[in-house]
């Protein structure tokens, strides 16, 4: 299996608000990052922090954003681990939040 | 930011977990303070100032430390029985690292001890995100303007650990002394040396 997202891929976030837990944060959501380096594989916490023994293992992504692409200010970055499936390609031109 | 967290009401229910526990015969006594002694035993800012220490004097550890901290701290010993990758994030003269969990507290506890109440409270986690310099000058650390600061919110099963810079006139000093300089927070990247 391969991974997904090579480093210095430009992403974007999943926008939904699932009903379970999820470890996507609510203010990296629907957000454009880049990948910094895969982290090795994991369960997938969605499925495994419901009990569940079927849980996907993924692999996990350190995903570098700029604070002006999460709040509009500021100059510094966030970096937050991200499992595959919180992710997309970004297309440049694609419809933009901002 | 310290002081501005109570923890006197989970601590309720923990004790009032704990009484039923026992209460039901699940628990006895000292079961439980067995179990958190083993889980703390070696557990200490002590691992990590090491590790630094080490890093500062010996470049070739310095660069398997920011390759593979994870392979590189079990060099040291210090962290057996860990199971969690382990990213150690450098500071340098225009850049600035600082570590968060927004989501829960996740932490490197066997090299950094168990954390800190303000390491836990609402307000760093969800403040340290959006403004990193104005909490960082409340710790009293005022960045100048040019510093680049990443935050880095462990949200998955990473670990992160601040290499801070090594003090000026610290040349003559051994690698015991200047693991005595290195304190939590600069750990945490809440503090510089």
């Amino acid at each position: 299996m391969t991974d997904r997202f090579a480093p210095g891929s430009r992403v974007v976030t999943y926008l939904h608000d699932p009903p379970h837990h999820t470890r996507l944060p609510r203010y990296a959501r629907g957000k454009r990052g880049v990948v910094v380096e895969p982290e090795g594989r994991a369960e997938l916490a969605d499925v495994s922090a419901r009990g569940r023994a079927d849980a996907p293992v993924e692999q996990v992504y350190a995903v570098r954003f700029e604070a002006r692409d999460l709040w509009g200010e500021g100059d510094h970055q966030v970096v937050l681990d991200l499992w595959e499936s919180y992710l997309e390609e970004y297309e440049e031109g694609a419809a933009d939040e901002r | 930011m310290s002081g501005d967290h109570s923890d006197a009401t989970i601590a309720r229910r923990v004790r009032r977990l704990e009484t039923l526990l026992e209460e039901k015969g699940l628990l006895t006594g000292g079961e439980l303070d067995e179990a958190i002694d083993s889980f703390l035993a070696g557990a200490s800012p002590a691992n990590g100032a090491r590790v630094v220490a080490r890093a500062w004097t010996d470049a070739a550890f310095r660069s398997r430390l920011l390759a593979d901290g994870t392979a590189a701290v079990r060099e040291l010993g210090s962290m057996e029985g860990s199971y969690q990758r382990l990213r150690v994030v450098e500071n340098t003269a225009t850049t600035h690292n600082v570590i968060v969990c927004t989501l829960c507290s996740c932490y490197p506890l066997r090299l950094l001890g168990p954390s800190p109440s303000w390491y836990k409270s609402e307000a760093y986690r969800s403040r340290v995100v959006r403004e990193p310099r104005a909490v960082l000058a409340e710790f009293g650390l005022e960045l100048p303007p040019g510093t680049r600061i990443t935050v880095w919110d462990s949200s998955a099963e990473t670990r992160y650990m601040v290499l801070p810079r090594r003090p000026d006139g610290t040349e003559g000093m051994s690698e015991e002394e200047l693991a005595g300089l290195v304190t939590r927070n600069a750990l945490i990247g809440t503090a510089v040396l």
